[in-house]
Order: structure tokens, then C-alpha cells, then sequence
């Protein structure tokens, strides 16, 4: 039984110089209370977890701040730009988010429609640019379009973050083919953000050959999330594992596995 | 109490009168914010040393938004 507990070989995730032995990363959102919220963190296994920027609500204090329930000695804090629709705002979130003293990096949001949340892409290349030649370490989320994707990674990106579909969908992976493609011609690491709605949606994802998956909605709001969290921590190891095994060809036709000689008569 | 003692201020998008001389800790301190856990930023500049906030005085006409980490994706 001991092979089966053997963790298989795999390189860690590096992004920006760091190094990450998950490849799970997580959001705080949604959850219906700071211990469930914590205890999914937990069984998903992230190291990375993002954070949104926001205004302290003054009738409840230090209430609403997440650091009451999340120990950044343990996380990586991950702060994003949530909410902004223009670089000028990411920009300013961005650097919100850095002024709170525990890293350099951001995920860079720049919504460019409300009922879809799918990127502002000019905008979030510009955004890239300012914010990466201030030393931001920037994580931009973006379409599955490999052509924003290569502007990103020129305009100093350290990781491009394609959607599978939009934020909150859990639509699953609409476009394997354009994530791969992405995945194939960048060189910074690929971290396929938003969309994924179950497990076999992260696995699928894992499996084109990412580096990584983040998510927030498709664990927080499921039925169960602390079960959730776990399934999806056993899905984006098995689907990196099967990406790395190199899946067997597909065939139009049907090839026995059992020996064809040896039938009675 | 006179208004010529007080300073007329934004902050996180209300309007506050507070005593002249008041400094962004004395605010933090009324408002009971731990200071480690907040960002300020005052008239889009952010206020980067923590422990210079006894060393701000608030101006009549200051914007400031406080600031913290919340849960998202």
C-alpha cells in the first residue's frame, strides 16, 4: 500500500523566484463563515490564498478583516483588484494592497464588463506595465486569448492567469484547446483562474499542462466546501499527474486489452 | 463647541468634523482600528510609515480612505 501514499516526483511551482509545493490556489470569498472559510483552506491544501482590498466598514471595526482569520505566517497573501474597471484603479488597489506590508504581488484584475467580468484587456496590459516596472510581481487575470496573453508576459507579468470561464460560473473549462496553446507558448507560469465548478473541471484543467489553478466560488459554494476543497486538491494532483504521465493516444476504434490467442474453441 | 476648533474631513466617503490637532492615531484610536491591520490613505497619497501616524495632523479638507483585506477571489 505504500506506493500508493508515495507522493509522486514533480517539480515545485515557481512563480517569480518562489517556490510552491501546492498548485492549488485558493480565494477567501463567499463562504458562509470565517471558520468554514478556514477550514476549506485547510483541506485544499493552498499556499496561496488571495484577498480582496476594501474599505474598513467603520460601524464594525476590525470585524471584516480576513487577518482575524487567516495567519499570513502560513499564507501567502495574494491581494487582488477586484472590482476595478480601469487601470488607473487596479493601480491604486494594487498598490493598497502592497502598503499592507506582506509581499509584492497582486493579482491584477481589470474588469472590462459587468455582466460577464471578462476582462478589460488593453487596460490590464497597461496596468501590467506601470505595476510591474514599480516591482509589483503581477498575477494577471485574463481571457483565453493567447494574444493578450503573449502582451502580458512582454509587459512584465510574472504569471498569466487565463479564465476556464467566467468568474464564478463554474462553467468549467470552455476552451482546452486556446488554454493549451497559452500554456505552449509562454514562458512564465500559466495559472488557469475562474470558472472551475467541480472537480473533473480541475482535473481537465490540470491535465492541458498548467501550473496551476485558482479558485474561489467552486469551492465556497458548494453543498459541502471543507469536502469540496479536498476533492479539489486530489483533482489538480491527479490531473498534473496524468498531465505528466502523457495520456495514451485516442483511437476511433476499439483495441482489446485481453490477449486475442489463446480463445477456446 | 466652536467650529473653529474643529477640521472638516472625508473619510471612507462620509463627511466627519474632528477636533484641530487630531492626528491619523488619535483617529484610528477613536475609531478603536489597530493600526497594524489597516492601510490609510490620505488625499491618494498613501500613508506608508505605520509609525508615523501620531506625526500626521489632520487638515480640514483631508479625503481618507481607510482601508483592509477582505475576503475574494
Amino acid at each position: 500500500m505504500a506506493a500508493l501514499t508515495t507522493p509522486m516526483v514533480d517539480k515545485p511551482l515557481v512563480i517569480a523566484g518562489r517556490e510552491f509545493r501546492s498548485r492549488l490556489m485558493v480565494g477567501t470569498g463567499k463562504y458562509a463563515s470565517p471558520a468554514q472559510m478556514t477550514e476549506a483552506i485547510e483541506a485544499s491544501g493552498a499556499e496561496v490564498v488571495t484577498v480582496a482590498v476594501r474599505r474598513v466598514d467603520l460601524a464594525r471595526r476590525d470585524a471584516g478583516n480576513i487577518l482575524n482569520h487567516l495567519d499570513p505566517t502560513r499564507y501567502f497573501l495574494l491581494a487582488n483588484t477586484a472590482g476595478c474597471y480601469n487601470a488607473d484603479d487596479a493601480i491604486r488597489y494594487a498598490r493598497l494592497g502592497r502598503a499592507a506590508g506582506f509581499n509584492e504581488w497582486v493579482k491584477l484584475e481589470v474588469i472590462g464588463d459587468e455582466g460577464t467580468l471578462l476582462p478589460d484587456t488593453a487596460g490590464l496590459i497597461e496596468a501590467t506595465r506601470v505595476l510591474a516596472a514599480e516591482g509589483f510581481q503581477v498575477l494577471a487575470y485574463t481571457n483565453d486569448d493567447l494574444i493578450t496573453a503573449l502582451r502580458l508576459e512582454s509587459a512584465g507579468a510574472a504569471a498569466v492567469m487565463p479564465l476556464a470561464s467566467p468568474i464564478g460560473s463554474g462553467l468549467g473549462l470552455l476552451n482546452p484547446y486556446a488554454i493549451r496553446t497559452i500554456k505552449t507558448r509562454l514562458r512564465v507560469p500559466v495559472i488557469v483562474d475562474a470558472g472551475v465548478g467541480t472537480a473533473s473541471d480541475a482535473c481537465v484543467t490540470m491535465e492541458q499542462g498548467v501550473d496551476g489553478i485558482l479558485m474561489n466560488t467552486g469551492i465556497a459554494a458548494a453543498g459541502d466546501p471543507v469536502r469540496m476543497a479536498n476533492a479539489m486538491r486530489l483533482a489538480v494532483e491527479a490531473g498534473r499527474n496524468a498531465y505528466l504521465a502523457r495520456r495514451m493516444p485516442r483511437r476511433e476504434i476499439a483495441v482489446p486489452s485481453s490477449p486475442v490467442d489463446g480463445m477456446l474453441e | 463647541m466652536p467650529t473653529s476648533t474643529l477640521v472638516t474631513i472625508r473619510l471612507n466617503g462620509e463627511t466627519r468634523d474632528v477636533p484641530m490637532g487630531w492626528t491619523l492615531s488619535t483617529l484610528l484610536a477613536d475609531l478603536g482600528l489597530d493600526a497594524r491591520l489597516i492601510v490609510v490613505e490620505r488625499n491618494r497619497e498613501i500613508v506608508r510609515d505605520r509609525n508615523a501616524f501620531d506625526e500626521v495632523t489632520l487638515l480640514d479638507g483631508d479625503v481618507l480612505e481607510l482601508v483592509h483585506f477582505v475576503g475574494g477571489g
